[in-house]
């Protein structure tokens, strides 16, 4: 499936990503990681460590629709997996970023520009894991 | 206040997620198709992300505290092991597989596309999973240095 090569866009949203984990550490001090919010959400350590873990979930979540209002549209999802494959794909994705604390944005957006080494060497590794996979799906199995 | 700053800075990175494509699947995987229908967007919105979150550390983390709470929760572990790399080569398996990775996939449950509902039920999963294992691990390794 092409996809357009969409750079401003990219560069926009990127900026925003880079934003949000900005004052996240501004006002609360913490990693903008997706599976550590998420972790802590379903894990709560204390009520007043769970209840910004929710909003910042609420607030994700509520974001096509925000988008919805000003383009129109939701933003495009184009799904790549069948069914089975969406399955072990997410349990894969969930046991992966349990035992490797962290997943892109947690290593590769905050970890990285920490300069944390070993944020940087898990994103070079799950980078290319991540492409060994596409090309073995795509050239390989030609899924 | 602390809950309302926390409600937005969702909102922004899953307006980030959305707008930049980290969200669609075809996108995040024609961006690791390099041998066919390689689209390189997802490198800007990297470097969007990194740049931005580059400087604004330096700037954020020169303060003795953040606004609303009363110190930064850095993660302090420092040790590239086999469970840091291990997991790390998992997750990417997954996220080549189903294209979706947490930060992309969360946002986009509020399109209640049923792709991704049924992508984030399976990593619940597998989040669970994981916490078992480790757990034993950790009562395993426990039960050896006690022995």
């Amino acid at each position: 499936m092409i996809t357009e090569f969409t750079p401003y866009a990219a560069l926009t949203g990127g900026a925003l990503i880079g934003i949000a984990s900005v004052l996240l550490m501004l006002f609360h001090g913490r990693i903008m990681g997706a599976t550590g919010i998420l972790a802590g959400a379903i894990f709560p350590s204390g009520a007043r460590d769970w209840s910004w873990r929710v909003m910042i979930l609420l607030g994700m979540v509520s974001a096509p629709l925000a988008y919805l209002l000003f383009a129109g549209r939701f933003p495009p999802v184009q799904p790549v997996a069948s069914v089975p494959w969406q399955v072990i794909g997410g349990f894969l994705v969930g046991l992966g970023v349990t035992i490797g604390s962290g997943c892109t944005s947690g290593h590769g957006v905050c970890g990285m520009a920490r300069l944390s080494k070993r944020s940087i060497a898990a994103t070079l590794t799950f980078m290319a894991s991540t492409a060994l996979t596409v090309y073995v799906m795509r050239h390989v199995l030609g899924g | 206040m602390r809950l309302i700053s926390a409600y937005i800075i969702g909102l922004v990175f899953g307006l980030g997620i959305a707008i930049s494509g980290m969200g669609n699947p075809a996108k995040v995987v024609n961006f690791f198709d390099v041998a066919g229908t390689w689209d390189p967007s997802l490198a800007f919105v990297m470097a969007g992300a990194l740049g931005i979150t580059f400087i604004g550390y330096r700037l954020v983390l020169a303060r003795p505290r953040p606004l609303q709470e009363d110190r930064f929760y850095l993660p302090a572990s420092r040790v590239i092991d086999a469970r840091l790399l291990g997991g790390a080569v998992i997750f990417g398996i997954g996220w080549g597989i189903s294209g979706f990775c947490p930060g992309g996939a969360l946002p986009v449950i509020g399109t209640f596309n049923a792709e991704v509902l049924i992508f984030i039920a399976a990593m619940l999963a597998g989040i669970l999973t994981a916490r078992l294992i480790l757990k034993r691990r950790e009562q395993a390794l426990a039960a050896r240095s006690a022995a």
